[in-house]
């Protein structure tokens, strides 16, 4: 236990306290030009690959369907500029494979305004046709893990929700995106609230923010006042303690309602959803203007970038392009997906802002410098790693058996399926092992051997 | 914007703590220790503290060198080996012996197993479980402490050539005139003669010419101070000396006139030096939680139980190596609950688990409350009307 967490009233025992180094916490949301070409991967999510429904040399304007799916786990896609389709075959993405992908060519001339979209009454609407309008937007989960969000909202047959939660925690060091957007969209927000209600069928929503940002709570709570009493039930926003990794929807619970989400099964066993606060800000955006998810606010930054900011960018645009906007240092030394303890270094600047991008994180040499130089010992058996992880497992122990190959130990005895690669235990190891890397290659080969 | 970038796997940033830092923060703290031991013993204090440092800074780097075991000498683990060594020896004890210990302790109690994270036993202990066999009389005998002259004179038992048998030291201190406070240490007197001394005069070490070792006070000063920094786990120190505490006021309670009351049970000896520094060396101790109570308040125990009914006056030191060596078995037990597994609490929280005007039956139904004989009849309902 370590007492300073037990004295601040830390709902989860475990976790970690990286500096936070928000520098872009108090900058205004600010729009990215659109670029030249965009490249849209048809695989941004998580589910089944949709089919693009245009043709190479058709000509698409902004908001128009270019990618449809019939399966219920997946999403369609909508041009992000107006222009020309270029392309559709196989372009580099952010975790390495090539994917097949739409590479439109932006009209220069164009007004680049959503001409698709057709404003719509939903006030009546019942939850099933919510639930389509929004499969209809094509949105994910905007936190980072891309899961379709009009899945996410449905509720099982047998099971019932009562609660709503929304994820303000934004717990990674860095980014800020979701706190830019409850400061400036808290209407948005309390609009997309009341969709996700009706959809569910919630009568109680909690936005969770962790107390770093009082400005996000003051903000929507000015929202809730402004929507006065709505019909779908009551609205609350709640602070948190900051810790890593709060942003995990079973801590965020745990947080709020003090109980833990049983191994295995997902939120809505206590009868809760929970959902991001940029997924339904922009579903209060797009739902009633009838349009589909084409732009999301990213969050670039990181030690050295001339003009870090929260920016709007259309879905599709390569990173050179962002970077180069927003001014990334010419000796760049690695560029991250997300944030920095979970986010993907990716090899190559040619991969598109995707759906799921919360963050582009900019490191220079000299960031960097102060890893390189230190000592990898073996595990000295220090035990930080046990205080630190949020899911209650053992890390020294599952970082032996992994070094010894005992992956089949690992996962029968000391619950690998459990850890879900938060970083707490490789970011306090003072021997410096790479435990979530291990872990990471544990899963995979359990996974093959499962599936074998 | 240039085109090389590296991939690395998350998390991106590192924590601050390195093994280095750990390491050499221990040792920081073992300095005014030490500083104390040598205000106690003078010259002779130097020289043994200087002889079993570089005895072990020399052998570990032989063996890393030779590649046989991990790490490497700036890791700070050999000096904390080589000073926690000396502060357990006594101050006249043969520098040749001492050299033996201190090599012995790195080649037994750490290269042979490989190096820095892979030992089972604590290396210093190790050091001097084998003095104690070696030398058994030698490590029995102490000098007592703030003797007139201890700057500028060695002890003549530490200056002993190798192999050969130091001169006693009862004879030195007779040609001196000292011998009226010649004797073993308070617990030796104890355990041969049935003689206590105060508690406060042990905690500090200062008063008189007693046999003792550092002050048990400032040792937990600086222990506090490494468990404030988190360096070292408050847990193991906390349930060594509270079940040493425990057992000798059970023994004391039932017997006053045979066993010492506890506090010279916790404040003689070895026991708070082991308690803070050696039982928490996180090799050979549990990584779990719960496995550091387990663990500690079995060092505690073993240690009364050693003083009190085995043959020997100190314990402390075979109490942590039959605990080091339990300590795989405790980790089997011990192993933390995982999320959302096995039996939780309910804790404090902003809000109830369900919004409670839904139903009252489904909100009770998900957090029971256990009261005992909640579904037991009562006996007067029946017969009220």
């Amino acid at each position: 236990m370590k007492f300073i967490s037990y004295l601040r009233g830390e709902a989860f025992q475990r976790g970690v306290h990286p500096p936070s180094s928000k520098m872009t916490a108090q900058m205004k949301i600010r729009r990215l030009p659109f670029p030249p070409k965009v490249t849209v991967p048809l695989s941004q999510h998580i589910g089944k690959v949709p089919r693009p429904v245009v043709r190479v040399g058709q000509e698409v304007v902004r908001g128009q369907p270019i990618a449809h799916t019939e399966d219920w786990l997946s999403v369609p896609h909508h041009a992000p500029v107006t222009g020309v389709v270029e392309f559709i075959g196989l372009r580099p993405s952010a975790r390495g494979p090539w994917v097949e992908s739409i590479v439109i060519r932006a009209y220069p001339g164009a007004t680049q305004e959503d001409l698709w979209g057709q404003p719509r009454d939903l006030s009546t609407a019942n939850g099933s046709e919510i639930l389509q309008a929004i499969w209809d937007t094509g949105m994910v989960g905007l936190g980072g893990a891309a899961f379709p969000t009009h899945a996410k909202l449905t509720v099982p047959k047998q099971a019932h929700v009562h609660t709503l939660v929304v994820n303000g925690c934004e717990c990674e060091p860095y980014l800020t995106c979701d706190h830019r957007v409850m400061v400036e969209q808290a209407d948005d927000l309390v609009t997309g609230i009341r969709y996700g209600m009706r959809a569910t069928g919630a009568v109680r929503t909690i936005v969770g923010i962790e107390d770093n940002k009082p400005d996000a709570l003051v903000a929507i709570d000015a929202a809730i006042k402004r929507a006065g009493v709505v019909p779908e039930g009551e609205i609350h926003a709640e602070l948190v303690p900051t810790k890593y990794p709060q942003g995990s929807e079973k801590m965020l619970v745990m947080a709020l309602f003090g109980v833990e989400i049983p191994a295995g099964s997902l939120p809505v066993a206590l009868g809760m959803v929970v959902n991001n606060v940029g997924t339904l800000a922009a579903l209060g955006q797009l739902l009633p203007a009838g349009r589909g998810l084409t732009e999301r606010v990213v969050t670039i930054t990181g030690p050295g970038v001339a003009r870090p900011g929260d920016y709007i960018v259309p879905i599709g645009t390569p990173l050179r392009f962002v970077l180069d906007y927003a001014g990334a240092p010419a000796e760049s030394h690695q560029v991250i997906l997300g944030g920095p303890m979970m986010g993907q270094a990716i090899a190559s600047l040619d991969v598109p802002v995707t759906k799921g991008v919360s963050g582009v994180l900019v490191f220079r040499k000299e960031d960097m410098e102060s890893r390189e130089v230190l000592n990898t010992y073996p595990c000295i058996k220090c035990g930080e790693c046990v205080e630190s992880c949020p899911m209650g497992l053992n890390p020294s122990t599952l970082g032996l058996l992994a070094a010894k190959r005992e992956y089949e130990m690992m996962g029968d005895n000391f619950h690998l399926g459990e850890c879900f690669e938060c970083g707490c235990c490789t970011y306090v190891c003072p021997s410096n092992i790479p435990l979530v890397q291990q872990f990471r290659v544990a899963k995979q080969v359990l996974r093959e051997r499962a599936a074998a | 914007m240039s085109a090389t970038v590296e991939i690395r796997p998350a998390p991106h940033i590192k924590g601050e703590r390195s093994v280095e830092k750990i390491m050499s923060h221990v040792v920081y703290s073992l300095l005014p220790i030490c500083g104390f031991y040598i205000f106690q013993y003078g010259i002779s204090a130097v020289a043994i503290i200087l002889v079993t440092t570089a005895a072990c800074l020399l052998t570990e780097r032989w063996f890393i060198t030779t590649g046989t075991q991990s790490g490497n000498l700036g890791d700070y683990s050999a000096v904390i080996t080589g000073l926690l060594l000396a502060l357990t020896l006594p101050p006249g004890f043969a520098l040749w012996m001492a050299f033996v210990a201190g090599a012995i302790a790195i080649v037994l109690g750490k290269a042979i197993f490989g190096g820095i994270g892979h030992n089972t036993f604590n290396p210093a202990l190790v050091g001097r479980a084998f003095a104690q066999a070696a030398f058994p009389t030698a490590i029995a005998t102490y000098t007592p402490s703030f003797l007139p002259g201890r700057f500028t004179e060695f002890i003549p038992s530490s200056l002993a050539w190798p192999l050969m048998t130091p001169p006693d030291v009862v004879i030195w201190l007779k040609e001196r005139q000292l011998d009226a406070l010649a004797g073993a240490t308070p617990l030796a007197k104890w355990k041969f003669e049935g003689v206590s001394v105060d508690a406060w005069d042990l905690m500090s070490s200062l008063s008189g010419h007693l046999a003792v070792g550092p002050s048990p006070l400032l040792i937990l000063l600086c222990g506090v101070y490494l468990a404030a920094r988190r360096y070292m786990d408050w847990r193991i120190p906390t349930a060594t000396l509270g079940s040493a505490c425990i057992a000798a006021w059970a023994l004391f309670s039932f017997d006053p006139g045979h066993y010492p009351d506890p506090f010279f049970m916790l404040f003689s000896g070895g026991l708070i030096l082991g308690a803070v520094y050696m039982a928490t060396d996180m090799v050979t101790s549990p990584v779990t939680p719960r496995g550091m109570w387990i663990y500690g308040a079995l060092i505690g125990l073993l240690t009364v139980l050693i003083r009190y009914f085995g043959g020997l006056p100190e314990g402390v030191m075979y109490a942590i190596l039959i605990a080091n060596a339990a300590t795989p078995m405790i980790e089997q037990i011990s192993q933390p609950r995982p999320f959302g597994k096995g039996k939780q609490k309910h804790r404090g929280a902003s809000y109830p688990l369900n919004p409670s005007y839904i139903s009252r039956e489904e909100d009770a139904a998900v957090t029971p409350k256990k009261r005992i004989l909640k579904n037991k009849p009562k006996r007067d309902s029946g017969s009220e009307p």
